[in-house]
């Protein structure tokens, strides 16, 4: 099995400033990955460098040929007032070679879908601005997944997301894992923890756990400080959050 | 009446016609993006940066177009570059570059021997005195806007609605961004001859901000600010000429109330 994207000795920050330092990661076909760690921590940096917008300041970043990543930044970054529709969002994530190529009637089909897909086909020609915080999350998974992407990377994807949605989210997700690679950064780790395959934590460096169990020890042992909120003596499996607000 | 077909008839009055038809394309299509991209101090910038070269080609004796187009390129490249890249906060590197650009108008203006009578007009703007030369480039610079705008409208949208993630599927958003920069700064120099550099950003941000009342779709955007730019200049125009005022100052009036008014009638209907 050949990898999908490797991180290889990645060095990278801002303004001169070293966020991450030494990072290797590799990605693999049908990996669920879970990043945590503390607000700082080079999170965002890491996707930044893995998404291609910022030039580490070394290392190198391995793609397969033809390799489509999908993303979900976190909402905050967008700006709500842009006069742009639900349908033109999604279509912006069409890669550029398909921009006017690709057949309109098929894309429409393909936004049709995915508007199926998150439950909110009647909002098709609404402007983004007039959507709530989940429902526009919707959207932007909905853009992240038009390209078909081999991997898919959300950023907090549960900050904004209703808790009705929630549920159905990570359902979405576990469906979408059967296709796709995801890559999902949390600040959250009791939510982390039930869903991913394996842990990453990300602090400066970055620390890969094999597995989906963590435990105070294991956080400890790769200097994560990151709590974990349990019930009872230190668990092997975080509880998941509660269903109430 | 007769006053009226008087009017039109001179020639300055149909070259103002013209002006008015011309600025109001490309200021509705530059305007709504200025103004969806939250542009709108970068391009205060730009326009008061330009009086910098005006200053120097007065200086020199050169014409006063080119050098502040030369000024507003470099200014509008210079904010998309330094906030990028240097470090520096984006409007504190803005307002750097507007009153640079003023002081060094100002410097040379000084420095110029005799009398600039056409100061005042680069200043205020004047649409009455456009000349052939004038509504020639405004049409070139329409004729491109409207075709990039047609052949490019999704990678124009999508980067201007969310840079980064139109870069990650393969769009050049860099260098769309620096392209655009370009152009907004040759319409604002352009339409610096009708509004002068004081007046000049209403044009740009009046009409669409009205059309944004109405509309939350770019392309709508477009077509209204069109419309109601056309409206209103035309509109104030005539008003300047039968009170006798400075007409742009008038056409901002008329832009404004405009926008007033419509946004009164909204209320009203929506409360209904």
């Amino acid at each position: 099995m050949s990898n999908l994207l490797q991180l290889k000795n990645i060095s990278a920050g801002y303004e001169g400033k070293t966020v991450l330092r030494e990072v290797n990661l590799n990605v693999n076909p049908n990996d669920f990955v879970g990043i945590i760690g503390p607000n700082g921590g080079g999170k965002t940096t890491l996707l930044k460098v893995l998404l291609e917008l910022i030039e580490p300041y070394q290392g190198s970043v391995v793609k397969k040929d033809g390799l489509r990543i999908g993303y979900l930044p976190q909402i905050n970054t967008i700006d709500k007032k842009f006069p742009i529709s639900v349908k033109e969002v999604i279509l912006s994530g069409r890669h550029a070679n398909n921009w006017k190529l690709g057949s309109n009637k098929k894309n429409a089909q393909k936004i049709d879908e995915l508007l199926q897909f998150v439950g909110m086909n009647q909002y098709k020609d609404t402007a983004i601005g007039d959507l709530s915080g989940g429902q526009m999350q919707r959207i932007f998974l909905c853009r992240a997944l038009i390209s078909n992407p081999h991997l898919l990377i959300l950023d907090e994807p549960n900050t904004y997301v209703d808790k009705t949605f929630e549920e159905n989210l990570y359902n979405l997700l576990s469906e979408l894992n059967k296709d796709m690679a995801i890559l999902l950064v949390s600040h959250d780790v009791g939510t982390i923890s039930s869903m991913v395959k394996t842990i990453a934590c990300v602090n400066g460096g970055l620390h890969y756990h094999e597995s989906n169990k963590i435990t105070n020890e294991v956080l400890k042992s790769y200097n994560c400080p990151i709590e974990i909120i349990s019930h009872g003596t230190v668990p092997h499996r975080v509880l998941k959050t509660h269903k109430h607000e | 009446m007769n006053n009226f077909i008087e009017l039109i008839s001179f020639n300055f009055f149909q070259n103002a016609l013209w002006a008015a038809l011309l600025t109001s394309l490309m200021a509705g299509i530059v305007g709504t993006y200025i103004v969806a991209r939250r542009n709108v101090f970068i391009s205060g910038g730009i326009t008061h940066a330009s009086f910098g070269g005006m200053g120097i080609a007065y200086f020199l004796g050169l014409s006063p177009i080119l050098g502040a187009t030369v000024f507003a390129i470099g200014s509008a490249l210079g904010i998309e570059w330094t906030s990028k890249k240097a470090g520096l906060r984006e409007d504190s590197a803005i307002a750097i570059i507007w009153s640079l650009g003023m002081a060094i108008g100002i410097i040379f203006v000084f420095l110029t021997p005799g009398y600039t009578p056409n100061l005042m007009s680069f200043l205020f703007g004047d649409i009455l005195t456009v000349k052939m030369i004038d509504l020639f480039l405004l049409a070139i610079l329409s004729c491109i806007i409207i075709l990039l705008t047609v052949i490019f409208y999704h990678p124009i949208l999508f980067t201007a609605f969310d840079s980064d993630y139109a870069q990650t599927v393969g769009y050049k958003s860099t260098l769309i961004r620096y392209i655009i920069s370009i152009i907004i700064a040759l319409s604002i120099v352009l339409a610096i001859k009708i509004m002068g550099i004081i007046l000049v950003l209403s044009l740009f941000t009046i009409p669409p901000s009205t059309a944004n009342l109405f509309s939350k779709n770019f392309k709508s955007i477009i077509y209204i600010s069109v419309v109601i730019s056309l409206t209103g200049s035309i509109s104030g125009l005539i008003l300047a000429y039968i009170f006798d005022l400075p007409s742009g100052a008038t056409i901002i009036f008329t832009l404004t109330g405009m926008y007033a008014l419509l946004r009164i009638l909204k209320y009203v209907f929506e409360k209904r």
